[in-house]
């Protein structure tokens, strides 16, 4: 565009940066600002960091109370840990499940592919909240699997899978199986054939094959697809709260606590920084060093 | 061995997409259900349908829904649009890196820790500005925010591809880069356009946590409302509206998916025509 340059190009850029900066980034100077407070019972609940003296001075009125108080209180930690586990274990079994179904589209004929591809990005495109709902109908006490598994006779009272950490893992893995499938799709479907057939033609089984070929040239798609899955199952809230049990401590449902239960805002400020320095910050990190890798 | 390999993968595939399927089909079998039981089969039956013409909190706030859909999928395409070609056509400019950055952290950011942050800052400028009031105007803009990251991912990956000659030729031959950028680039990335809307529409219809966060009293979205009733128990009608909302989503996708994939191959085929 001849724009480029000239004084226009700033009605292209400045709207969307304007407004993430101020709806994206500023609300988190809010927020590691109120990390500081104390809490107050008045309207908003909280203290003003930075007040005002009557003799106009600017006074600073932080407090480490609240990060101390995520250090001491166990609870943080277990649950910072326990979601980590989670959403580990979760991944593991969607890029399980995941991998073979990618590898199968990508096999699969042209024309068969598209239809394949809708398929799996259909439910991505429904409801997650009311996914989770239906996940609920299988699993519950007197739910399809525990009515079907009882009529066949091989259990004789219904399996207690509903309000376990369990039904939390199902609700994962069955959530979140879409977004490890498309990317590792992505990258089996280059793969070049002439590499498979060179390793035939070289007397490797097609198993032997898939261990030296396939399976390190995938490995950024196994990547990609662990990351979308992992990262907003660390931050979970719906599946813990709908199908976990009352002591399912995943970090999301301990933060909205925090926040509706308890309205403690500066505590709950304070969990979100640390949750974004102890979770995003890495990843962050590393993606900006994998992109200059992929650049270079 | 490739034999017994393919069919252990097709295996796998069938497994996976019924794992995705089962509990939606067997939501919409419940849907049916005359009896209120969930356990118990009382025949067939619309009951449940009929019911949610007359709950008006339902109807509510599925209007609610529709509206901030609407308004944040709208919002979102054109700032998205912007970033795109603000990040595609110019190199380099001061804020780029920043743009960068903003634009795809909203996509690895916890809802939880966006609507939490957000509802600050609304609290904040409450009190500074006296706007905006909690409700529609800030969950819209918390939508926004969220569904403008997705636009900018997808139209930029249509325009990298697209090409540029034509729109320089377009200029060259007179034609105001703006007039240039509405009769030749827009067209070309009028898909991208569509899909992404469609997208941030569906994920906008769909959003609780955000929306619990930067709402206020009164303004019940329709997520907000089911979550509610979920949370209280199993309701029948809470079956049905799931299944009208998960089979309409399901047409309009599919449909959307079929023009564009006609539209696509109509173009090809009329640029093949072209060039012979």
């Amino acid at each position: 565009m001849r724009l480029t340059g000239s004084p226009g190009r700033w009605l292209i850029i400045l709207p969307p940066l304007v407004f993430l900066l101020v709806f994206f980034l500023i609300p988190f100077a809010f927020a590691f600002k109120i990390s500081f407070a104390e809490t107050a019972a008045h309207v908003p609940p909280y203290t003003d960091v930075l007040q005002v003296t009557p003799d106009h001075h600017w006074r600073l009125a932080a407090t480490l109370a609240n990060y101390r108080y995520l250090l001491t209180d166990e609870v943080y930690g277990v649950a910072y840990l326990f979601s980590l586990r989670t959403a580990f274990f979760s991944t593991l079994v969607c890029l399980a499940l995941g991998y073979p179904m990618a590898y199968a589209i990508a096999r699969a004929p042209r024309a068969t592919q598209s239809v394949l591809l809708l398929v799996i990005m259909l439910p991505f495109w429904t409801s997650f909240l009311l996914r989770v709902y239906a996940l609920e109908g299988i699993i519950r006490d007197n739910g399809l699997l525990n009515t079907l598994l009882l009529h066949l006779g091989l259990i004789d009272q219904p399996l207690r899978i509903m309000r376990t950490n369990l039904a939390v893992y199902l609700g994962i893995i069955y959530s979140y199986l879409p977004f490890m499938v498309l990317p590792l799709f992505a990258t089996l479907e280059k793969l070049d054939p002439t590499l498979l057939e060179a390793a035939a033609d070289l007397g490797s089984t097609p198993w032997r094959a898939f261990l030296d070929v396939t399976l390190p040239l995938s490995v950024p798609g196994m990547i990609a697809g662990s990351m979308l899955v992992f990262i907003p199952a660390v931050g979970e809230f719906v599946i813990p709260s709908l199908l976990g049990g009352p002591n399912n401590l995943m970090i999301g449902r301990v933060l909205w606590d925090e926040f509706f239960g308890n309205h403690d805002w500066p505590v709950a400020a304070a969990v979100a920084i640390a949750f974004l320095l102890l979770l995003v910050g890495p990843i962050a990190i590393y993606q900006y060093y994998n992109v200059r890798q992929l650049e270079a | 061995m490739e034999r017994r390999g393919s069919l252990w993968l097709l295996s796998a595939l069938c497994f996976g997409i019924a794992i995705l399927y089962i509990p939606i089909l067997v939501l919409i079998g419940y849907s049916f259900n005359a009896s209120p039981l969930v356990n118990v089969w009382g025949g067939f039956s619309t009951t449940w349908y009929a019911q949610l013409w007359h709950n008006r909190q339902l109807l509510e706030a599925a209007l609610l829904s529709l509206e901030v859909a609407v308004s944040a999928s709208t919002g979102a395409v054109i700032l998205g649009t912007l970033a795109a070609l603000a990040l595609v056509r110019f190199a380099r400019f001061p804020g780029r890196l920043l743009l960068t950055g903003m634009v795809n952290a909203p996509l690895v950011m916890p809802e939880i820790i966006t609507g939490i942050t957000q509802l600050l800052l609304f609290v904040a400028m409450m009190q500074l500005l006296s706007w905006p009031h909690r409700g529609f105007t800030t969950i819209v803009i918390s939508h926004v925010t969220f569904c403008t990251a997705y636009v900018t991912i997808t139209v930029q990956a249509r325009l990298a591809s697209a090409d540029r000659s034509l729109e320089e030729a377009a200029m060259d031959l007179g034609a105001h880069p703006a007039r240039a950028f509405l009769e030749i680039t827009l067209p070309i990335i009028a898909p991208a356009l569509v899909s992404s809307w469609l997208l941030c529409f569906t994920l906008s219809l769909d959003d609780l946590v955000i929306s619990s966060f930067v709402s206020g009293p009164g303004a019940s979205t329709l997520p907000m409302v089911i979550y509610s009733k979920v949370k209280l128990g199993v309701s029948p009608d809470v079956n049905a509206l799931a299944s009208l909302i998960v089979c309409a989503v399901g047409v309009v996708i599919l449909s959307a998916g079929w023009l564009m994939g006609r539209a696509e191959r109509r173009r090809r085929l009329e640029t093949q025509l072209a060039d012979q």
